[in-house]
């Protein structure tokens, strides 16, 4: 479950069609999907260095190629239980947009899905969660009978930077 | 201390060569009477950068004739003056006699000094001039400037074409130019033939003709030099107009005139330079298509590359060795493996030789850039009169190579500044009751992932009225507006901006702090300043470290390394309990001979489980930044190297206690160690610190 779940997924769509492609990932049974232009690559799970005094969910750094690289791993920063890392725990690297220019991240997942054509008019709003924080879910997609949860990628790993720059050594 | 400054001359010298290069294409692409104020400023500064280092170095002649050039400049970039084709002509001879000075200086040859002369004659009698619109009037030896203001005079152009001998060489035909040209109007040529050597002789893929052409016609020069474009480079085109109110006899009076100059020109000037000056001469603007942008390029001593060179011949000849054992592992017997063994050592010996020689390319220490100061300070000192003591520490802080040579000028500029604004007259220091002798400090270390560079007198420091008038003066702000200290101090960067009373040849017109800003902005970096009036000012320059190398010691806490600096290790030893002291049951002290330092436990601060948590037999590395100490808990101590910092916060964020990271041998990453920083938190941190807010969130 890795790259060529990529290449060999259903890819040939009209691409005139106001349609966007998701890459999906599974994460304690539910299936969430990420734009795929944003997906830098798919590898599997290798140990990180943890950087100190940071939350949890931010397992560490990697060296990508001579980039260091934050992983977060998402069933923490959902607060989701933990489970052992396993052979289909994937990390996808993912390019993060956000004010102060782009990151790259990385997020720890479960195991990669598939890729779907959702066309932007099937893409529902997300409903109202009540006490549940929606910010970080751009929309929900029905692919195939299922539910898709489509993320705010930006929102969700932007928030896992809180910049404290302005601490203790300043 | 004497300081054998001839060592940077070379440096110097390659540095004001690419300054006149750049000169001379930006006055060749002046669009006259409307000339943009970018160009004249990238002009100026390279003037300006020409005369601070030939004075730095002694070469008075050429500071002094640059100062000319300067003034001019100056005026030009006001508005004061108007760009004239002629100001601009006698701007490009300088340009030429500059390097004729400067190639003499470097060569230690006698300078055509008359030459110089005259042309620096010419620089002043246009300074003497008032402003530039009265050119007309003026009757001198640059009489083809009259073509400006004669266009309704003109009837066609004369054109003087003179291939180079191997023009032919390159496919260009002059009957194809020449038939072109008779398209514009009524073409004459009479062709020289003197040159022609005799049949024997001859070399029928050479060109030995040249052409006096007649054009009547009332095109413009573009027209007419566009037929020549493709050939610029390979002949000497002179091209002048025809003015029915011209007789022969003054055009070729003219004509000789000019073939005087050209004649002195000839004597050291390529031809490639000179091609392009006599395009320029009948005042059309020739756009060049050489930019101007910083190059990418590194100058690198021939001795480096060809030890590169070597090595990598070694490591062809290590691969080829592997190579040739035949990799057929079925018969894969003893010696083989043994051979195999051996070229992988080679391999890998080569490999870290050839990283470290190529990391050598680029890092320099900074006193590269600190040493050219202590001339310049002692030579300014006599000038002025003034007492300055220079006092420089770090300056063997590595630097990369390209940072190093962009931060040279900025710094230059910063040190004349103090010397010429900050420090006071012996005279008035001694009615403020401070020591007649001045001190500058330049300071350069690196701090939380930076490189700093502070360079601090105890001069008079800012006056910040004064700044303000002038700032209210020069329009940069309204007379009404209340500012902020740190805003009045930030004026000072702004372009256009000088304080000096009286221009000097040191410092004074403005054109220093917005470049230096400017320099150290394209680096990545920033320049900070603090002044108070009378005690001083700080200029504290901020470099990024991207590309740094840093001396480490790797150490060990629980699984994880981390990396110390070298140079903010004082020692490591092992801890004996009776040396350890605590305070209210909470701050643990060791004692090292005399002094108490306090311990941080670093699995504790960066909350690591680690199997062994007493004190007793453990390692203790003593620290110091920032003048405190410390001693740090360690479970090992593992080898030193040189790391390449990367940078955390490209792609994360600034993690307190960590400057950086690094990426060891086997490609995992290892984080270095904020000393400074390590210490305040521990200082500020009774209890050790826990992750920060866990925010935590839920969706579906």
């Amino acid at each position: 479950m890795s790259e060529p779940q990529l290449i060999d997924s259903n890819t040939s769509v009209d691409v005139m069609t106001d349609t966007d492609q998701y890459l999906t990932f599974i994460l304690a049974g539910e299936e969430y999907g990420v734009d795929i232009l944003r997906v830098q690559e798919i590898k599997g799970w290798d140990s990180v260095t943890s950087i100190p005094n940071t939350p949890d969910y931010i397992k560490g750094v990697i060296n990508l190629r001579g980039t260091i690289v934050p992983i977060v791993d998402l069933r923490d920063r959902f607060s989701l239980d933990a489970i052992p890392y396993g052979a289909t725990t994937v990390v996808i690297v993912l390019k993060v947009t956000s004010d102060n220019g782009n990151r790259t991240m990385g997020i720890v997942v479960d195991a990669v899905s598939d890729v779907y054509n959702v066309a932007t008019e099937e893409m529902k709003p997300p409903p109202d969660f009540g006490t549940i924080s929606i910010d970080y879910v751009k929309g929900l997609a029905t692919v195939e009978e299922k539910m898709v949860i489509v993320l705010e990628i930006d929102k969700l790993l932007n928030s896992a930077v809180i910049d404290h720059t302005d601490t203790l050594l300043q | 201390m004497a300081i054998d400054i001839t060592q940077f001359h070379e440096t110097f010298f390659e540095e004001s060569f690419e300054g006149l290069d750049i000169m001379e294409s930006g006055l060749l692409n002046l669009d006259i009477g409307a000339a943009d104020n970018d160009t004249i400023n990238s002009i100026f500064r390279a003037a300006h950068s020409i005369k601070g280092g030939s004075a730095t170095f002694g070469f008075t002649d050429v500071a002094e004739f640059t100062h000319g050039m300067e003034t001019l400049l100056d005026e030009m970039r006001d508005g004061t003056r108007d760009v004239t084709q002629k100001s601009v002509d006698t701007l490009l001879q300088s340009v030429d006699c500059l390097r004729e000075l400067l190639a003499a200086a470097r060569d230690k040859t006698p300078v055509d000094s008359e030459r110089v002369a005259v042309v620096h004659k010419s620089l002043e009698k246009i300074l003497s001039s008032e402003g530039g619109s009265n050119i007309s009037t003026e009757n001198d030896e640059h009489n083809e400037n009259s073509q400006t203001e004669s266009i309704s005079e003109r009837s066609g152009w004369k054109i003087n074409f003179k291939p180079h001998h191997d023009m032919l060489k390159t496919g260009n035909d002059p009957v194809r130019m020449f038939r072109e040209l008779s398209e514009l109007g009524e073409l004459t040529v009479i062709v020289d033939i003197s040159q022609l050597p005799t049949l024997a002789d001859l070399d029928p893929e050479e060109s030995y003709l040249s052409w006096d052409l007649t054009l009547k016609t009332d095109v413009e020069i573009d027209l007419v030099k566009e037929v020549f474009e493709w050939v610029i480079d390979e002949c000497d085109l002179e091209i002048s107009e025809i003015v029915s109110s011209t007789d022969d006899t003054a055009m070729s009076s003219e004509t000789q005139d000019r073939e005087n100059e050209q004649g002195t020109e000839n004597i050291s000037s390529e031809p490639s330079s000179q091609a392009k000056r006599q395009v320029a001469k009948p005042g059309v603007t020739e756009k060049s298509t050489a930019s101007t942008d910083s190059s990418a390029s590194i100058r690198v001593s021939i001795d480096k590359v060809d030890a590169l060179i070597n090595m990598v011949g070694e490591l062809v000849i290590t691969q080829s060795m592997i190579g040739q054992l035949d990799c057929d592992f079925d018969d894969f017997d003893n010696s083989r493996m043994e051979k195999l063994r051996d070229g992988l050592t080679l391999l890998e010996r080569n490999t870290r030789e050839l990283q470290e020689s190529v990391m050598r390319i680029r890092m320099l220490p900074i006193s590269f850039a600190f040493n050219r100061f202590p001339r310049m300070v002692h030579d300014l000192c006599q000038k002025l009169d003034k007492k300055i003591e220079l006092r420089t520490t770090g300056e063997n802080t590595e630097l990369d190579k390209t940072v190093m040579e962009k931060i040279g000028d900025p710094l230059v500029h910063l040190v004349r500044n103090s010397i010429d604004h900050g420090i006071e007259m012996p005279q008035a220091r001694k009615e403020t009751n401070k020591p007649e002798t001045g001190v500058i400090e330049l300071n350069a270390f690196h701090k939380g992932g930076n490189i700093i560079i502070e360079i601090k007198d105890d001069g008079a420091g800012f006056n910040k009225d004064r700044i303000k008038n002038k700032a209210i003066e020069r329009g940069l702000i309204s007379s009404d507006e209340h500012l902020s200290d740190d805003k009045i101090y930030d004026l000072i960067f702004q372009p256009g901006f000088s304080t000096a009373e009286q221009l000097s040849d040191i410092s004074g017109r403005g054109v220093g702090m917005d470049v230096v800003r400017r320099n150290i902005r394209e680096l990545g970096g920033n320049i900070d300043v603090t002044s108070e009036e009378g005690k001083g000012t700080t200029f504290t320059i901020r470099l990024p470290l991207t590309l740094a190398i840093l001396d480490g010691q790797l150490v060990c806490v629980g699984d994880e390394i981390f990396i110390t600096p070298l140079v903010s290790i004082v020692e490591s030893l092992q801890i004996k309990k009776e040396f350890v002291n605590n305070i209210a049951g909470q701050t643990e002290l060791y004692k090292v001979r005399d002094d108490y330092i306090p311990i941080v436990r670093m699995h504790e601060m960066f909350g690591i489980n680690v199997e062994k948590k007493s004190l007793e037999g453990g390692l203790l590395v003593v620290v110091e930044g920032d003048g405190k100490k410390a001693g740090l808990l360690v479970d090992e101590l593992l080898g030193q190297q040189q790391v390449v910092i990367k940078s955390l916060e490209t792609n994360y964020q600034r993690v307190d206690g960590v400057s950086g990271a690094t990426i060891l041998g086997d490609g995992t990453v290892a984080l270095i160690l904020d000393v400074d920083g390590l210490i305040d938190l521990s200082r500020n941190t009774s209890a050790p610190n826990n992750s920060p807010d866990n925010s935590v969130l839920a969706v579906a």
